[in-house]
């Protein structure tokens, strides 16, 4: 198991170096660059200024000298400086991350509340009224972007009943409450928006299971219809849902990132975003990487917990 | 006076099929299906495939499956009708007075849940045991059905058992609350020839010895002479003949009885005898001809089999072993 284990780590690191040049190349390439955009807030703009900032920031050094720099600090646990702060870009990643973390977590809470138990009741009730609602219902979900939904809900009820949802963040430790109530709204958008494949895909499964002989053979028993569906059909059932789980982890980070610009939540999206806008290099490479790294260990996870719901796989 | 413990009383089973031009069909799966079983007795229902035997075996325990319904008829067990009967009473029936054992070793224990729970289960809901008490008996049963090492293999997966062994242990199973039945639905039919045997062999001695029925649903002839007592013949939905099993093999009376045994290799038969395969298809459910359902295939049909469809009714020389009941218009001997 450990050894396992240690392999699977080993080979992502080829994929998280093709990753890192990806990154690394992918920002200095979008037009305009940081010694312009601070420049352009100093109004004093000579070679020779340009050519100072530059070296000091470490930018007059070809692309692959600069990459090499970067990537022997990664290794080392260095991500950098920030170009416009100087503060390190790993203390700024671990301010907004554990916000970003949050937002996710109980996106998924949301998302799994919502489809897995919507997605047994359509399955059992195939084809009645309910199971159409549902399925409709997952339908617009799935059609409609969640950051349409967030501006919705940010400006209807103002104009209608003169609410808004929270926007002041409030750290979770200083106040749980409130931070909840800041949070849970982009929290259930973004869970619903996931939810909507999830709900799919564990309907089709139960669908499936439930046609196995050993549904039949649980009923055969006398066993009541809710056991047989949550003690015997639900578990394998699930299986094939928990990878979809895992293929929607890029979508749970690019959904928060732009919710979280809507409910101005100060977590890794709208690092990233300011990054970006200030072409902050360091910090957009540093934020990319975490996410790639977060990806893929949540694939990780995925598989290892193939091994809790199927015991075949457990006895390999 | 015999001792009736499952009396089936013409049975009809229809599904619904698509409705065309707005008026709705069905197929008749089980039409009139009558059967007794007597308390200990072995009752085989023989047939071709798609005759209606799993469906008459799932109909007992109300588990014929969607959209399927039990259109008329009776199933009574000791006099009580379980097809009248709650989904929560009928539920006390199943994996309890009434038990069953499938054809699917392979996919008929659930793949996540260990060996020890699947048995222990029906005797945890049935006999309202507690889980050590349950898992203890599990173990025992495990025992009986000689699955070597029981007590160590309780917390084994389905996967870890062949498929010889994954029967025992729908045996344990069915066993589990000593039923008064045991449906068995070609309880051989995936397994090795040498394995056949011996779960076979199995199965009936374990019967006997909780004096439970068996209904043993098979297509193989051979299978029938050596473990029934009785044989029921199903063609098309419809039993065509009824008989205890020494009078089944000595003197069919149907002439699709007469074509199975044909169609069957006997031990005794010299090398050079052929075997004769009933001539034609097995017939379409949905378009059944207007008199018997065996006519187009029958060697001896004649012009009334195919106008008016013979009842079950009616009587081959009396025996002292039971009654011998038949579906034909032909003569009684070939
Ligand atoms: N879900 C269903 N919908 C419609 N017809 C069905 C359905 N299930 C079974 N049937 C029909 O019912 C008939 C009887 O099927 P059944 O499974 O009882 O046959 P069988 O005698 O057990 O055959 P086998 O030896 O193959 O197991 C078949 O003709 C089949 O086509
Ligand atoms: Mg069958």
């Amino acid at each position: 198991m450990q050894a396992y284990l240690l392999r699977r780590l080993l080979a992502l690191v080829p994929t998280l170096l093709l990753t890192s040049v990806i990154v690394f190349l992918s920002i200095r390439l979008i037009p305009g660059n940081v010694i312009d955009l601070m420049l352009s807030q100093n109004d004093v703009s000579t070679v020779q200024d340009r050519a100072s900032i530059e070296a000091a920031l470490g930018l007059d050094e070809p692309l692959f000298l600069q990459y090499f720099k970067w990537i022997g600090g990664v290794l080392t646990g260095d991500l950098g400086r920030s170009l416009w702060r100087g503060t390190p870009v790993s203390e700024q990643i671990l301010a907004r991350l554990p916000i970003s973390i949050e937002l996710g977590l109980l996106a998924m809470f949301v998302a799994l509340t919502v489809a897995i138990p919507t997605g047994i009741y359509s399955a059992i009730r195939q084809d009645t009224l309910g199971d159409y609602v549902a399925r409709s219902f997952s339908l617009v979900m799935l059609a409609v972007p969640s950051f349409w939904l967030g501006t919705l809900v940010m400006v209807f009820p103002s104009v209608w009943w003169r609410w808004s949802p929270e926007l002041e963040y409030t750290p979770f430790f200083q106040d749980p409450a409130t931070n909840l109530s800041h949070m849970l709204v982009p929290a259930i958008l973004l869970g619903l928006s996931l939810s909507a494949v999830t709900m799919r895909m564990t309907r089709t499964m139960m669908l499936e299971v439930m046609r196995q002989d050993y549904v039949r053979t649980a009923r055969a028993k006398g066993l009541s219809e809710s056991v047989v569906v949550l003690g015997h059909a639900l578990r394998n059932g699930l299986i094939p849902v928990v990878t979809l789980i895992g293929l929607q982890a890029p979508l749970l980070i690019g959904g928060s990132v732009i919710l979280e610009q809507i409910f101005m939540i100060p977590g890794m999206g709208t690092l990233l975003l300011e990054a970006v806008s200030q072409r902050d290099y360091p910090v957009v490479t540093g934020v990319f990487l975490v996410v790639g790294v977060s990806v893929l260990l949540i694939n990780l996870m995925v598989d290892l917990s193939y091994g809790f719901l199927d015991p075949k796989v457990r006895h390999q | 006076m015999s001792d009736t413990l499952l009396r089936v009383e013409d049975l009809c089973v229809d599904f619904p099929t698509e409705s065309r031009r707005g008026r709705r069909r069905s197929v008749r799966v089980l039409d009139h299906v009558s059967l007794e079983i007597e308390r200990g007795e072995t009752l085989a229902l023989v047939g071709e495939s798609g005759s209606g035997k799993s469906m008459t075996a799932l109909s007992i325990l109300q588990l014929i499956p969607e959209p399927g319904r039990a259109t008329a008829g009776e199933v009574l067990l000791e006099g009580r009708d379980l097809l009248a009967l709650r989904e929560s009473e009928i539920r006390a029936v199943r994996g309890n007075r009434v038990a069953m054992i499938f054809q699917e070793p392979m996919s008929s224990l659930n793949p996540v849940l260990t060996i020890g729970r699947q048995v222990a289960e029906p005797i945890r809901l049935h006999r309202k045991a507690s889980k050590a008490e349950a898992r203890e008996r599990a173990a025992e049963l495990l025992e009986a059905v000689s699955i070597p090492d029981a007590a160590r293999r309780l917390d084994d997966y389905p996967h870890q058992f062949s498929g010889g062994m994954r029967q025992r242990v729908m045996i344990a199973m069915a066993l589990a609350c000593e039923p008064d039945l045991i449906i068995a639905d070609e309880p051989t039919t995936a397994l090795d020839v040498t394995v056949q045997a011996q779960i076979l062999a199995l199965l009936k001695d374990l019967t006997s010895r909780l004096q439970s029925a068996l209904l043993l649903i098979t297509h193989d002839l051979g299978v029938v002479a050596r473990y029934a007592d009785r044989v029921s013949v199903m063609y098309a939905g419809r039993i065509v003949e009824s008989a205890s099993a020494g009078k089944l093999y000595g003197n069919p009376s149907h002439p699709y009885t007469r074509g199975l045994l044909q169609s069957v290799p006997r031990l005794d038969d010299s090398a050079q005898t052929r075997l004769v395969p009933i001539d034609g298809q097995p017939p379409d459910l949905a378009n059944l001809p207007t008199g018997c359902a065996f006519s187009p295939r029958c060697p001896q049909v004649h012009d009334k089999c195919r106008l008016e469809r013979p009842e079950l009714d009616s009587v081959v020389a009396a025996t002292d072993d039971g009654p011998h009941t038949r579906a034909c218009w032909g003569p009684e001997q070939p």
